[in-house]
């Protein structure tokens, strides 16, 4: 039996010399067969396999994770959470996530640590001004929480923010989503880990996926190193390597793999309670718990599966940070690094059947996967379960390249692409 | 930061270039079926490895060129003319 996480269990362990701990899910090897296999350990991954096992009773279930669970950019993302899409098929899908997001501490029984704590875009000229009311505007019209600032508004929920009249980038305005902020990005990975493995699921790490076996046309099964194990259903989630997975099936996505890199700064004392993002400057930052400032950058702008990034882009990044906040600049930064996004053309995911039957995908979250870990779990889950698209995925299909229905979310997912 | 042999100034830094994707695409012809189209638009190989690609020296000279580069390491390995097909 594992441990129920509660106060009521902190206090017994601290009268017991906290010797009754168990390992949060334990170790698995793979059984001849599943139900369902999962390919990939991250948030999406491991989502699924728990709403699979929750909402739709399927048990028998495998995760294969090539290296450590949430070793890939569900632990190299920002840590942001926000729903501020323009589309009404976008905003329905994002707020959906956030709307788990909020309940998943108590859903998963492992505090997500969610701090919604505002995201603030800044505007900086007249014409970001126009654009944004248009955003906020579009988010409202879809239900969603947005509220345009003044400049004197914004300069009150940033401090530190280059105000002065010969500020480089001035800061005439801007909008906020209060219920955005951020969530502890490995303990969404172990709390749905944790929980899925409670229902039945096997999480089983240092298992790389080599091939899928196919009989007459339908994956029945994956190829591993660990060997080969049979599937009623395959589901794909493997962010910017899902290119490298599909062509082992024998398909192509319309995915351009990107590194987006971060950064994070030496631990300061609390200087910023919101998480700010500067589409201008191309900067968005946020204070961790622990005070190091956690800084995203814009992407390196050519096809790569190094999760390092380039020093040009970390230049530019920082850059752009000093000419809003002048007071970081003797801020010492510690680590760097890059995760792998999977970049489509209309910036919005893929969640669905490939041409493959019995193999199905979840992936172009390109830069904005970690904010959609809970929906891209259930609907892929719902897909697996079903043999049928999820409503709230259903805009989101492969098909959509070919028809022409795109939904063109590259404004609003933050990140020049 | 990569250094990037430009085919006219030399090696010069990465952040002097634009990358211009994938090379060697051809485009259908005007009456293509809509998934053709679609695999001409979007569908792209993206490869963990050999990659040829276009390359523009924009900060420079402002010429485009094509490179064979590795997606992982980010090694260059050839650099080679627009008008030239790729090496074999």
């Amino acid at each position: 039996m594992r441990n129920h996480y509660s106060a009521w269990s902190l206090l017994r362990g601290a009268l017991t010399g906290h010797r009754h701990w168990s390992p949060a899910w334990p170790e698995a090897k793979p059984k001849p067969a599943y139900d369902v296999i999962v390919v990939g350990g991250g948030g999406h991954g491991l989502a699924t396999a728990y709403y699979l096992a929750k909402n739709h009773r399927i048990t028998n279930v495998a995760v294969l994770e090539r290296g450590w669970i949430g070793g890939g950019n569900t632990g190299r993302n920002t840590t942001i959470v926000r729903s501020n899409y323009l589309y009404p098929e976008s905003s329905r899908l994002y707020d959906f996530s956030l709307k788990l997001y909020e309940g998943l501490s108590a859903e998963l029984n492992f505090n997500i640590m969610l701090s919604q704590r505002g995201l603030v875009l800044l505007a900086h000229s007249r014409h970001d001004l126009d654009a944004m009311s248009r955003w906020a505007n579009a988010m409202r019209m879809n239900g969603i929480d947005a509220d345009l600032l003044s400049r004197e508004e914004v300069a009150s929920l940033v401090p530190g923010l280059d105000m002065s009249p010969g500020a480089r980038v001035p800061v005439l305005g801007g909008f906020t989503q209060r219920r955005a902020g951020t969530a502890r990005h490995d303990a969404v990975a172990w709390g749905y880990a944790r929980a899925a493995s409670q229902l039945g699921v096997d999480i089983i790490q240092n298992c790389e996926v080599t091939g899928f076996t196919q009989q007459a046309g339908h994956v029945v099964g994956v190829e591993t190193n660990l060997g080969s194990i049979r599937a009623g259903r395959v589901g794909i989630a493997a962010a910017g390597h899902s290119s490298v997975l599909a062509g082992l099936a024998g398909f192509r996505l319309p995915v351009t793999s990107y590194g987006l890199q971060a950064l994070v700064s030496e631990p300061l004392k609390p200087l910023l309670d919101t998480v700010v993002l500067s589409p201008g400057t191309g900067a968005y930052l946020s204070q961790s718990d622990k005070g190091e400032l956690v800084i995203g950058a814009m992407l390196d702008l050519f096809p790569s599966y190094a999760q390092r990034g380039s020093f040009a882009i970390t230049q530019s990044i920082l850059a752009g940070v000093l000419a809003l906040f002048p007071a970081y600049a003797r801020l010492k930064m510690l680590r760097q690094w890059a995760g792998i996004v999977d970049v489509v053309h209309d910036s919005s995911p893929i969640i669905g059947r490939t041409p493959v039957p019995g193999l199905y995908i979840n992936c172009g979250w390109g830069t904005g996967g970690f904010k959609g870990i809970p929906v891209g779990g259930w609907t892929l889950a719902h897909a697996l379960a079903t043999g049928e698209n999820h409503p709230l995925a259903e805009p989101f299909q492969l098909e959509r390249f070919q028809t022409g229905r795109l939904v063109d979310e590259a404004a609003a997912s933050g990140i020049a692409h | 930061m990569m250094r990037i042999p430009c085919i006219v100034c030399g090696l010069r830094d990465e952040n002097e270039f634009t990358c211009g994707g994938t090379s060697h695409l051809v485009r259908p012809a005007i009456d293509a079926s809509d998934r053709d189209w679609a695999e001409y638009l979007f569908f792209r190989d993206n490869p963990k490895g050999l990659h040829h690609e276009r390359w523009r020296h924009t900060q420079g000279c402002g010429q485009w060129f094509n490179l064979v580069r590795h997606t992982l390491t980010h090694e260059i390995l050839t650099v080679y003319a627009m008008t030239e097909s790729p090496p074999r």
